[in-house]
This record gives structure tokens, sequence and C-alpha cells, in this order.
């Protein structure tokens, strides 16, 4: 198939603009306006933007107040996390542009062998670090915890342990023993059908009642698990749908090679399915990037909140709506940036496995 | 002898193979009642530790607290109950704007995207880009915080048609009062509704019996909108409208809508929007490319084209995604606790929680009504799936 050439595209684009006269008006009021709000847009977050100076200097600026940001900055990435010690974050940082950079790229190759350290290793290796109390590393609570660095510790956690929750799920589902399977039915239906707000007030409240009595998990422990176990049950639909893709005929091959029963799904069948489910479980991971904002409502002062709370700080409340929309367009641009960079992954992904066949 | 010993292995396989998967699910079981077991005793020494009574008889106590929107009677003296079911409603009544106005605003932005107009796809391409990769709650906070907050006072409302009035405490909208003409028209009404549904038998009657019937539509709308309009004409309009005034500060009638349920149906629906567009899209694209060709063939415009030959069938395709969005945005109205919308989230898994001190009765009633209310409403989806693929078929 041999794309038409430039110019005949051209002028079909040209001609799908002024076809009608009803359709020529609207192209023109769309491009009118268009070309109203971008550049007014640009004159806004550049132009007239204040790039220093205090709240009082932001009143009566007609663009954005980018110091603002500037100021609040070392709280927008690490929260209250303790000067001396913000290499540690900065460790988790470099760790998730590299984990995100080995997985994306098209040359790296045993991209299982790392994503399983990713899930097994890697998440326990970076408790420590950050939490430290070990190893010669001076013990920084959670409760210190915020800002971009809570938001990836918590949507790292979230993303490394749902991955095999779901997928114990959905094993569980596909089980032969009735009993597994009303059990994991059961648990994912319950998981799917209560919004996760109200999840998280359940592992705030009720979880630290059914642990032994003494054991009083951190806020941010009670809810990784309820992120974890929420987003687990999402995973567990994506790896349904990747199981049944399966071929029978797959099962029957391996058993006839004399596999066994974990063998099959271990070496054969698994494999095929986290390729077929991998646009399901970004998006799954864009779900969780998305979530997480949610603590916000338990009082953890994840990277949005640390905005919000310079917004409501009496300091900057003077900068009027200048400051407030500068706050919620840098959050909006970085969720953007991830959310839609992943989206995009993912549904390149879904394309090339369209061209495959 | 070979044979006789595969037929008598065979039994021994299938009894050690039932043997062993009972063994297992027991073992499973035994392992998931010792965890609830455990968890259980954990919790009744916790509790006990507490001293906390335990059991629903809460529900009959009076809560105590006020909740700021209420759609039945309530006040700091009813009791657990009666707040439970103010709360249920004020979530159910939020989901069902926020539902019509995805709905409306998706279809227009999936019909959008398909339109012939580049420039005009685009922007809905972009509308549904932009949103579906922000976190809701900041849009939710973004609408509430800095759109609704920075409102002007009462005196400087905006106003639409000096009816409609926004202002930083809500929008206010003309409260609807019972007139001299409402019990003949509602009486006209009945008599239509019950007209033309007998009007519409006697019609599927008469086609069954001689495939032939005059045109059902216009006849049964006649039924419909005439008993009411000759009512209304002899007894006056059926509905007065009081509307809001400034006095002092402050507006004095019409309806208050608090700026938590405004800020919470627009970020819904705009977010769900975003979805549902994409859901339309899909449908569209469901629909063969030679059904638009032969419609335009035969000479029909292209908004006959969309409402005849595209839309019914993109339906089809359109409405199960649909209704699993729809559930999606009942499960986001619990982001309103984030604002202090009073849900059921807020009321109860936040302030019902503190004043009683039984986390666990109260968060079993929460999950048990968004479970439930998820159930009933999947059911009535799958039950309106298999209508249409039957009436399909």
């Amino acid at each position: 198939m041999s794309a038409p050439a430039l110019g005949f595209r051209a002028r079909s684009f040209l001609w799908s603009c002024v076809s009608t006269p009803a359709n020529a008006a609207l192209t023109l009021a769309l491009a009118l306006l268009a070309g109203y709000w971008l550049p007014g847009l640009l004159r806004w977050a550049l132009v007239d933007a204040r790039w220093a100076g205090h709240a009082a200097a932001c009143r009566d600026a007609s663009g954005a107040c980018w110091s603002f940001i500037a100021q609040r900055w070392p709280l927008i990435l690490y929260g209250s996390y303790p000067e001396p010690e913000r290499w540690r974050v900065d460790v988790l940082f470099a760790l998730v542009l590299v984990a995100g950079a080995l997985l994306l790229s098209r040359r790296v190759r045993h991209k299982g062998l790392i994503g399983f350290v990713l899930v097994v290793a890697v998440p326990p290796a970076t408790a420590l670090l950050l939490l430290g109390g070990a190893a010669g590393l001076p013990f920084v609570p959670t409760a210190r915890w915020g800002g971009l660095m809570l938001t990836v510790a918590l949507g790292g956690a979230a993303l490394a342990g749902s991955f095999p929750v779901g997928l114990l799920l959905a094993l569980c589902r596909r089980s032969d023993l009735p009993v597994v399977r009303g059990l994991a039915v059961g648990l994912i239906e319950f998981l799917r059908g209560v919004p996760l707000v109200p999840l998280l007030f359940l592992a705030m409240t009720v979880l630290p009642l059914l642990l032994p009595p003494g054991t009083d998990p951190p806020p941010l422990l009670r809810v990784v698990v309820a992120f974890i176990l929420f987003n687990g049950a999402a995973m567990a639909e994506v790896f349904r749908g990747g199981l049944q893709a399966i071929p029978r005929g797959q099962f029957e091959a391996a058993h006839s090679l004399g596999l066994s029963g974990p063998k099959t799904m271990a070496l054969v069948i698994l494999p095929q399915a986290i390729a077929i489910v991998t646009p399901g479980l970004l998006n799954v991971a864009v779900a969780i990037v998305k979530e997480t904002t949610v603590i916000l409502i338990i009082g953890l002062y994840d990277f949005f909140n640390e905005i919000v709370a310079g917004l409501a700080d009496p300091q900057w409340l003077q900068g009027g709506s200048a400051v407030l929309t500068t706050g919620y367009f840098f959050a909006g641009l970085v969720y953007w940036g991830v959310c839609f960079g992943l989206s995009r992954v993912s549904a390149g992904l879904e394309l090339a496995k369209e061209r495959r066949g | 002898m070979r044979a006789a010993g595969a037929s008598a292995s065979a039994p021994n396989i299938s009894t050690r193979r039932r043997l062993a998967s009972g063994l297992t699910q027991g073992a499973v079981l035994a392992a998931v009642a010792a965890l609830l077991w455990l968890a259980a005793t954990n919790a009744a020494e916790n509790l006990g530790r507490l001293g906390v009574a335990g059991g629903f008889g809460f529900l009959a106590r009076p809560a105590g607290f006020a909740i700021s929107q209420r759609l039945i009677d309530y006040s700091e003296s009813s009791t657990y109950l009666r707040a439970l079911e103010v709360a249920v409603l004020n979530t159910l009544v939020l989901a069902l704007v926020a539902i019509v106005g995805a709905t409306i605003l998706g279809f227009a932005l999936g019909l959008m995207r398909r339109s012939s107009n580049w420039l005009l796809a685009a922007l809905a391409a972009g509308y549904v880009e932009l949103l579906r990769n922000l976190p809701l709650l900041l849009q939710l906070y973004f609408w509430y915080f800095a759109v609704l907050r920075a409102l002007p006072a009462p005196r400087a409302s905006l106003s639409l048609l000096g009816v409609v009035f926004l202002n930083v405490r809500g929008l206010i909208l003309p409260r609807p009062m019972a007139a001299a003409g409402s019990g003949a028209t509602l009486a006209a009404l009945a008599a239509g509704i019950v007209l033309a549904a007998a009007a519409a038998l006697w019609i599927r009657w008469r086609r069954a019996l001689s495939g032939e019937a005059p045109a059902p539509r216009l006849l049964v709308a006649a039924l419909l909108a005439v008993p009411p309009a000759l009512a209304w004409a002899a007894a006056g309009p059926p509905l007065d409208w009081e509307l809001p005034e400034l006095r002092g500060f402050n507006f004095a009638g019409g309806v208050v809508v608090q700026p938590e349920f405004v800020a919470m149906a627009v970020a819904l629906s705009l977010y769900s929007a975003a979805y549902i567009a994409e859901i339309v899209r899909a449908g569209i694209d469901a629909v063969p490319r030679g059904q638009v060709e032969a419609a335009r063939s035969l000479g029909l415009r292209s908004s006959a084209i969309n409402a005849k030959i595209v839309v019914p069938q993109a339906l089809r395709v359109i409405v199960p995604p649909l209704g699993n969005e729809y559930l999606r945005l009942f499960r986001n109205t619990t982001l309103a606790a984030a604002i202090g919308y009073p849900d059921l989230t807020l009321i109860f898994a936040g302030t019902a929680v503190n004043q009683t001190a039984q986390p666990v009765e109260v968060m079993l009633i929460v999950c048990v009504s968004y479970l439930a209310i998820n159930l009933a409403v999947s059911a009535g989806i799958n039950a309106y799936n298999r209508r249409i693929a039957r009436s399909y078929r």
C-alpha cells in the first residue's frame, strides 16, 4: 500500500476544511480562536511571567509566577526529607530513570530478567536506602517523606507490588480448584467494586486493628497495602485477558513435551501472556500515577499536595490568582507529561502488535 | 496383563488426583480461616482495650453532626441510619448529574473526532488527550479552588438572564413550586401516558395481524403532549418558579447548589466525557465504511447519515464499555471527600468513623453500600446488553 502523493493529501486536507460554507465558517472560527489563544498562552507562560522575586511581585503580574515553583522547589522534590540525606532520594530518581530507559528501549534485551529484578530485588533495596536505620544510613521516618519523592516511592511500590499480586490472582482465578477460584473471584470483585478512597479509609482505620496489638504501621505503609491490592485486582483482569489469548495448543504442546504444570506456566504461557498484556499493564501504570494524588485525602504530602500546600501558604496567598494558576499549571504539566508519554508507549506497542498480526 | 494393569491404575490416578485437589483446597481453606481467625482475635483484643461496644446499635442513635446538603429531611438529632440515607442519596444524585453531563459532552466529542473538518477533529482529540492524562483530583481541585472559589461575592454574581446566578457561595437556580394547574396537568399527563401505551399495544397488535398500521411515532407523541397542554391552557401553569433575589449580602429564594457539588459535577463530567468520546469514536469506527458511502450515494445529508445510519449501528458497540465507564464515574464520586462534598465516603468513612469509634462496622456498611450499588448497576447494564444483542441478531 503506497501513500498517496503529498499534493493530493494537501489538497484533500484543505478541501476537508472548506467543503461547505458552514464548514469553512467553522474552520475560520477555530483558526481565529487558536490564533488568539496560543500566543496568549505563550505570553502568559514565558513573556509576561515572573521568574524571581516574592509573592507580592506576582500579585500584579499578567503572566505566570514561576518564582513560586522555584522557591518551593526543594519541598516539591523532597518534602521534608532531611537535607544532608537527600542524595538518597537522588539515587531513587536516577534509578527510576534508568529502569524506565531499560524497559522502554528497543535495543535492550532480557527485559524479563530486568523486570524480575525490578519487582523482586529493587523495592526492598530502595526501601532500605530511603528508610535507613542500617548500613550506616541514618533512619528517616516515612512521616518526613514528601513531594515528588513520595509520589515516586508510592507509585513504584504500587507498581512493583501489584504485578505479582495481580499475576497470582489471575492464576488463581483460572485454577481447577473451585475453592481457590472462588476466593480469587471474590477478592477481585470486592476490590473492583469498592472505590479506592473508601479502601484507603479502610486501610487507615481497620487494617491496624487486624494486626497484633502493639503493631502500628505508619500511614504510608497502610496506603501502600491498599494501593497494591486495588491495582493488583486491576492487573489481574489485564493478565486474565492475556492468559485467555494463549491458544490451547500451547498448553497441550508443553504437556506433551513432559513439562509439569508450573513449568508450563513459567516457561511457555507466562512469557507469551505478559508480552500480550504489556500495553494493558502500562495503562494500569498510568492509572497508578494519576491515583497517587488521592493520598492527599489521607493527609500525606505527595508532589501534588506539596504544591497545593504551597498555594495555601499565607505568604503565597498574597500572590493572588497568578500563583494559583501557575501552581495548577505546573502540576498539570508534570502529570500530563508522564501519563501522556506512558500512554503513547502503550499505544505504540498495541499498534506494533496489530501490524505483526 | 498390561491392559489389565492400565485399567486398574486409571481410577487409581483419578482418585489420587481428586485426593490431592481435595487436600490442597482444604489446606487453602484452613489457611484462610486461620488468617481470618487471627485477624478477628486481634481486632477483638484491640477494640476491647479501647473499650468500644460493638454491633450496629449505633445506627439507631442520633448522629449529632450536620450535613450541608440534604435531599431529604435531616437534622443533627436524626439517627445514623438517616445520615446514611442522606449520604447515599448525595452520592447517587452527584453520579446521576455527572453521568448526564458526561454522556452529552462525550457523544459530542466522539462525533467531533470523526468530523470531516480537520480542525474540529483535532480540537476534540486535544481535549481527550489533555483530560485523560491529568489526575482527576488535580482537575477537581482546579475547578474548586482556582475557578469556583475565585468567583465574585453574591453582590457581583455572574448571572444568566437574571434567573440563574453563579457566585462564590454556589449556583443559584429558580425553585419550581406547585401551582394551581399542577394537579390537572399531572392527571392529564398520566391519562396521556395510559392512552399512548394503549395505542402502542394496539398498533403492535394490528401490525401482527395485518402487517400495516398508522405511523406510531406521531400518534404516541400527540397523545403524550396534547392532554397536558389542554389542561395547562384550562387550569393555568403547573409550576410557579421562585426566582432567586439578591437581599443584602445574599440571595433569598431559589435553590442553592453548593460549590462543592458544582465542582464535583463539572470535574467528573469533563473527565469521563474524554473516555466516553473514545468509546464513541471506537463505536463509529466499528461501522463499516461502506454503510456511510451507501447512505451518501442515496443522497442522505451528513446529519441524517449520522442519526439514521452510523449512531444506531455504533450504539451496539458503544453500550457495553459505556456502562463500565458509568460505573467508573460512580466510583470516582468518592473523591468528593477531598473538597468536602458530603457523599457516602465523607459522611461515613470520615465523620461517622471518628464519631462512633467503630471503624469495623462503619466501614463494612460503606463497602457493602458501594458493592451493592455497583452490582445493581452492572446487573442492569448486563441485562440491557443482552437485550441489545438479541434485537440485532
